[in-house]
């Protein structure tokens, strides 16, 4: 999974607010993911975790506030325009992103759908990163069936698959093992630990403990859209997230 | 990626998955020669009547037909969240209304193509010797169809009531393009054939404004 070289990239969130409506989905949210961090969102339902990681990957316009990459010149989370954006278009080549709905076509194949993606993201050598990303998360022997014959663990890993199609170097992860089963999770658990380990930078939500939260280097927990705690400290990292549901 | 190659790319996966289900070409085929037999056996035309009426009716049928179609255009993204992915994927967002406009426009203009023999059967309508020009009306009217629908059809897809929102939007909004698209036919199909040149150009001026709008500012209605 390593990358063949990327620059480490990190995220300055600062003083992001996000309403719909009258309902502050985050308030005041600052802080900043230095490169190479593994950091681990935790909160109940609702409290915004997903709207924070979709704000990142750049879906997600925020209410107030501004999003950095500081190794991205220029404001990256910048108005729709004609005018393009090459700061955006630098911060979504840099990220890959796995929502909580897998992102990929049901009616195209698992390599369609690979070779699509990374055809419309540029990626070099689309056929042959789609093949290895295919052997690498154990769907090579199904490449050319449907997605919508799949369980939702082989979803899943097709979804993880796309993400890392053009080599990101920051993954934004919304609550990845979910519908892995035991053997998907330790597999994730061991792709995401080489990511970490190369210098990539890791943004996920997780709900309770498992071999994937262990990765995490610091533990931040949402509640009702504020940060209420954000640690580095490996016991105090556990805590946050063995308790995320409290 | 060039805005040419991501709208090639995402128009193959719309005629894949499309010709894969052929949800989209079905319903509409179906829909559009029941309208035509029904209102030939229901009003029994006249050769005069069927001139001057069947315009009308043709073009009414395809706009219905089309509001049916167009609604599922973005709707389907929604299923697995399909639409973030492109708009993570693409770096410039039109590509994705590119490729759905030029879908919705080919899929419209080939049941527009295979309707026409029956109608021109049951109606008692001679089609042939105008089928250069005809062809041409039904390109312009089907893209003003399609660019107003597919952009309309992006922004039911995020409200509530969306499959009464859409029709509710598109059919006032696609009144001039009927209009237009009837007069032109009308006179292709009179007994002295004529190109109504004024609502030619009128399709045209319609295609072309709501194109560039669609350009400039297709990008806020992907907005979540």
């Amino acid at each position: 999974m390593t990358s063949r070289g990327f620059s480490p990239t990190g995220i300055r969130f600062e003083n992001i607010e996000k309403r719909y409506g009258g309902l502050a989905a985050l308030r005041r949210i600052r802080f900043e993911i230095t490169p190479g961090e593994c950091v681990a969102l935790a909160g109940r339902n609702g409290s915004g975790k997903t709207t924070l990681l979709r704000i990142a990957a750049g879906l997600v316009r925020p209410s107030s506030g501004e999003l950095t990459f500081p190794s991205v010149t220029g404001a990256a989370a910048g108005a729709a325009s004609r005018t393009p954006n090459t700061a955006a278009v630098r911060m979504k080549a840099s990220a890959g992103f796995v929502a909580h709905a897998t992102m990929v076509y049901d009616e195209l194949t698992a390599e369609e759908n690979l070779l699509l993606f990374a055809r419309l993201q540029g990626t070099p050598n689309a056929a042959e990163r789609m093949e290895k990303l295919l052997h690498e998360v154990g769907l090579y022997e199904r490449r050319s069936s449907l997605v919508r014959t799949f369980s939702r663990g082989m979803r899943q890993r097709v979804a993880i698959a796309r993400a890392l199609l053009h080599e990101p170097s920051i993954l934004l992860l919304d609550e990845p093992s979910t519908g892995l089963d035991p053997q998907g999770v330790g597999w994730l658990a061991a792709t995401l630990r080489q990511l970490r380990d190369t210098g990539h930078t890791i943004l996920m939500s997780l709900h309770g403990e498992s071999e994937i939260s262990m990765l995490a280097t610091r533990a931040i927990r949402l509640d009702a859209g504020l940060i209420v705690a954000d640690t580095r400290t490996g016991a105090e990292v556990r805590s946050i997230l063995t308790f995320a549901d409290a | 990626m060039s805005l040419l190659s991501s709208t090639t790319v995402l128009l193959g996966k719309e005629l894949r998955t499309e010709f894969r289900s052929r949800e989209l070409l079905t319903t509409t085929v179906v829909f559009i020669l029941m309208v035509i037999v029904l209102f030939s056996f229901t009003f029994d035309p006249t050769y005069s009547e069927s001139r001057r009426f069947g315009p009308g009716l043709l073009w009414l049928a395809f706009l219905f037909a089309a509001s049916l179609m167009l609604q599922p255009c973005f709707l389907r993204e929604q299923n697995n969240d399909t639409l973030s992915a492109l708009r993570l994927s693409v770096s410039d967002p039109f590509a994705i209304f590119l490729a759905k406009l030029v879908a919705n426009t080919l899929f419209l203009l080939f049941t527009e193509v295979l309707m026409l023999p029956v109608f021109a059967i049951l109606y008692n309508v001679p089609v042939l010797p105008v089928l250069g020009q005809l062809l041409l009306v039904f390109f312009l009217g089907s893209l003003g169809v399609s660019i107003a629908g597919t952009a309309l059809s992006a922004i039911s897809a995020q409200a509530r009531m969306r499959e009464l929102l859409l029709p509710l939007l598109l059919l006032p909004l696609l009144t001039p393009v009927l209009v237009a698209s009837t007069q032109v036919t009308v006179g292709l199909l009179d007994v002295s054939p004529f190109m109504e040149w004024k609502g030619l150009g009128f399709l045209v001026t319609f295609d072309v404004v709501f194109l560039t709008v669609l350009w400039l500012f297709g990008e806020y209605l992907l907005e979540e």
